[in-house]
């Protein structure tokens, strides 16, 4: 088989098996499954651009609160149907991205990872200052009536994961096609040598900026579809830890490779998941996964099957 | 109370809340300047202090001062310890490479704080201060000049907040002369201007770094022990120190001690004046926003001249 | 009339001038060498030509344009080519992907147009290393290459041969003589004898300023040239 053919059967295949799984998982992993695709999707937004492009964004919660709060308050406020919502949603977190890029990519390095996350912070606590409409950190529900999309009802477990496997599956083929592309390509290229880049006649800061806006975009769908599919929209989501899960699943799953993220997340959701029926502190399991990459699997699980056996995964 | 009393409570309490971010903030200043690496874990190294402040308190009987003068001293030692033996095997590990060692503070303020949530619990708890008198505020007043007024609202202040204010000068003097008037100072100066050169002149970088993060997180967990009276420990009090921190280290100018001294106390002294006037919630939005927009606009910090 | 042609073009770094006061002329078609001792302000001369860094007076004018406000990708996008003095290729992406890149920018074929440049400079079976694998020789050529797959206007090639074996300067002379006259050549250069191989004519940069300009024989002859070299820190 051509490479090209390899890729397509293995991405193709993970969607595949997603699919077929809905069908034969008790309802407990059918539940999280469900759950693991939409965090994944914001996943997969964040590696386009700390993996491909190479910017660490130590605030991607609020791109992922952005789609969430576009949705949310749509719907509880201007009782749009979750359609629309969801559109509002995405489109927040667009703009956002764009203010917030526009910005930030004056910085490089140390700057812009802390000026990522000044923003994130900023966005959080806009969030709690508005307690009136947004409700804080305690956040409201989206009442079930309201979670009914094109027949299906959200609130059950089947139509929920049907509905995310079709978001995960959609920004994951968005990002293989991406990085498939001559953008994409750019886009590592300023990667491994932004110099180098400039001088073949690229625009830098266009390039970075449309990978921001696409990873923002991405990270607000996911948030959209979270506060939809699980019918609770709260501040929480916009905290620091929000910012720093993806990170944490795109180094565990492999910075820069497609498969990285689900594998990431889905990873260190069960070994949070498992960890916390034995102790309160589950976010100990986090930091020392952290620490233990930095230090010993920079490249991830993805990236180091990339390294030692396929050299072809994109 | 009128408006006078009020103002002067509020630069009392912003007088000690500057205090503190002065040593917090310091301590990450120094760790950025000298190695050039962001400690995200700083704010934990900061309620550590604390949390092991309550630990010597309650274990040391007899007279509050006792437990309290001997956290003041076991605290930012051990903390600083701790540090210094992350850095020896963690951080030295990732080359003090910018994102790794970002990630692998991240991974270390999880394990912080996590852990002092299994062994401390998650309950906050005071320490008793080592001595506390009421002392009355004299006002002014074009007709009567400075007076005592009375009864119930009249300004006050503790001796004990005083105490907090006088040992945070004390110490930044302390760190100011080792930096200017010792070896181990230039040493330190001369592996910030330039690390290969110091080497090449047979400082021991290594060990230059884990000295200064050592420091570093000493000073926070003083910082911490100091506060510790007035707030109470808890395992997630370090986040707004961390955040704050940032906030003076970057408008003083990335690594540089004067800007981080005269921010910190810019930002302290007005956060304790605007939180008595206006939401601290709005205050830390346009705090925050600020940080992002200097970073942006002058990375050499609002007080810097340095070309970054 | 000139392709290239800088007016008054200086850089001062704090108290020090790189480039004083630069009069520059580069005609369409013509091979140029621009040498100079150590530190004459060469690289930094073409810094200020493709808009790595900002003059702190003076204009450059590209084919009849003032091209001085202009970006450095915007440059590079009117046909100027700059090759790097320290090698500068994409390492963990393969030498096709490095050339791939220079082609696709300006719309062309990738796939035809790679094999083709990586041909010229002898890479072609080299195509799916990734670069940082490359010898550091080989590492050249491709930086060349992407120069190359640009079709470039004008190509400026900042210290091609430092590295290359004999064989490879004797191609590269070759190669670089066969761009005439559809592209005009920069050509920064240490190497005499590839100089007195290639270049029509030389520009002798001394002191950030304007020493000597000629027929390569009258510029080796110059004694002033010869004084600014044995004065320098090379013969």
């Amino acid at each position: 088989m051509s490479e090209a053919g390899k890729v397509w059967a293995l991405h193709l295949g993970l969607l595949g098996l997603l699919f077929a799984l809905q069908f034969v998982l008790p309802a407990y992993h059918h539940g999280n499954l469900a759950r693991v695709m939409v965090l994944a999707s914001f996943a997969v937004g964040y590696n386009l651009m700390f993996g491909y492009t190479g910017l660490l964004s130590l605030g991607h919660a609020m791109f992922f609160a952005a789609g969430m709060y576009g949705m949310g308050l749509a719907m509880r406020h201007l009782g749009w149907t979750p359609g629309p919502a969801l559109i509002a949603g995405v489109l927040s977190g667009v703009v956002l991205a764009l203010v917030v890029g526009a910005l930030a990519l004056r910085t490089v390095g140390v700057g812009f990872m802390i000026v990522t996350l000044m923003f994130a912070q900023a966005v959080y606590l806009v969030a709690l200052y508005f307690g009136e409409w947004t409700r804080g950190d305690e956040g409201f529900v989206i009442q079930q009536a309201e979670r009914v999309m094109m027949g299906l009802d959200l609130s059950q477990p089947g139509p929920r994961y049907f509905v995310a496997f079709v978001l995960f599956s959609a920004c994951m083929l968005l990002s293989l096609r991406v990085m498939q592309s001559g953008f994409g390509k750019v886009l590592i290229a300023i990667r491994e040598n932004e110099e180098r880049a400039r001088m073949l006649g690229y625009n830098v800061f266009r390039h970075k900026l449309g990978a921001v806006a696409l990873s923002g975009g991405i990270a607000a769908a996911a948030g959209a579809f979270y506060g939809l599919l699980f019918g609770y929209v709260g501040a929480t989501f916009a905290t620091t830890q929000y910012s720093i899960l993806p990170l944490l699943w795109v180094l565990l799953g492999g910075a820069g490779t497609i498969l990285g993220p689900f594998v990431g997340t889905l990873f260190a959701f069960y070994l949070i998941d498992i960890s916390s029926g034995f102790t309160t502190a589950h976010m100990l399991v986090v930091g020392v996964v952290l620490v233990a990459l930095a230090l010993f699997a920079r490249q991830g699980i993805v990236g180091e099957l990339r390294a030692r056996l396929w050299r072809w995964l994109p | 109370m009128d408006f006078g009393a009020h103002l002067l409570l509020a630069s009392l309490e912003g007088a000690v809340t500057a205090a503190v971010l002065t040593l917090t903030a310091l301590g990450l200043s120094l760790v950025f300047g000298i190695m050039r690496v962001v400690n995200v874990a700083h704010g934990e190294f900061y309620m550590l202090g604390a949390v092991i402040a309550w630990f010597v308190a309650t274990s040391l009987g007899g007279h509050p001062a006792l437990g309290f003068m001997a956290a003041l001293v076991v605290a930012p030692v051990l903390v600083g310890l701790l540090a210094a033996a992350a850095d020896v095997t963690l951080l030295k590990r990732v080359d003090y490479d910018p994102e790794r060692t970002i990630v692998v503070t991240i991974g270390l303020l999880y394990i912080i704080q996590q852990v002092a949530l299994m062994t401390y619990g998650p309950e906050a708890r005071p320490v008793q201060e080592p001595f506390n008198h009421r002392i009355m505020l004299p006002l002014f007043s074009w007709q009567d000049g400075f007076y005592f007024p009375s009864g119930w609202g009249a300004p006050s202040t503790t001796s004990y907040k005083l105490f907090v204010i006088g040992s945070a000068a004390a110490v930044l003097l302390g760190v100011w002369l080792l930096m200017t008037r010792t070896k181990i100072g230039l040493v330190m100066r001369a592996t910030q201007l330039d690390r290969e050169m110091a080497q090449v002149f047979g400082v021991a970088v290594e060990r230059v770094y884990a000295l200064v993060f050592g420091l570093g997180a000493a000073l926070a967990a003083l910082g911490a022990v100091l506060v510790v009276p007035i707030q109470q420990a808890h395992y997630l009090m370090g986040h707004d120190p961390l955040l704050l921190s940032f906030i003076v280290v970057i408008i003083g100018g990335l690594g540089s001690l004067p800007g981080t001294v005269l921010a910190a106390v810019l930002i302290g002294m007005s956060d304790g004046i605007i939180s008595v006037f206006f939401s601290p919630t709005l205050a830390k939005i346009l705090a925050t926003l600020l940080v992002a927009l200097v970073l942006v606009f002058r990375p050499q910090g609002l007080f810097g001249t340095r070309a970054a | 009339m000139s392709l290239l042609s800088t007016q008054g073009l200086t850089k001062a770094f704090g108290g020090l001038t790189a480039v004083s006061d630069v009069d520059f002329e580069l005609p369409q078609g013509e091979i140029r060498a621009l040498i100079g001792p150590n530190g004459a302000g060469k690289t930094t001369f073409v810094g200020l030509l493709c808009g790595r860094m900002a003059p702190s007076a003076g204009t450059v004018r590209f084919d009849g344009q003032d091209i001085s406000r202009l970006a450095a990708h915007e440059r590079i996008r009117l046909g100027i080519a700059y090759t790097f003095q320290i090698t500068s290729v994409f390492a963990r992406l393969s030498a096709h992907e490095n050339v791939a890149l220079a082609v696709r920018r300006r719309g062309g074929d990738a796939v035809r147009e790679v094999p083709e440049a990586l041909q010229r400079v002898g890479l072609r079976d080299r195509a799916g290393d990734l670069a940082g694998d490359l010898s550091y020789g080989h590492q050249r050529l491709l930086e060349i290459a992407m120069g190359l797959a640009q079709k470039p206007r004008l190509l400026i090639l900042d210290e091609p041969t430092q590295g290359l074996a004999d064989s490879e300067i004797d191609a590269f002379c070759a190669l670089v003589r066969g761009l005439a006259p559809e592209t005009t050549v920069l050509l920064i250069e240490h190497n005499m004898s590839v100089v007195m191989r290639v270049a029509q004519k030389i520009t002798v940069l001394n002191f950030g300023a304007v020493l000597a300009e000629g027929a390569p024989e009258v510029v080796q002859a110059d004694p002033a040239v010869q004084a600014a070299y044995l004065g320098g820190v090379e013969a």
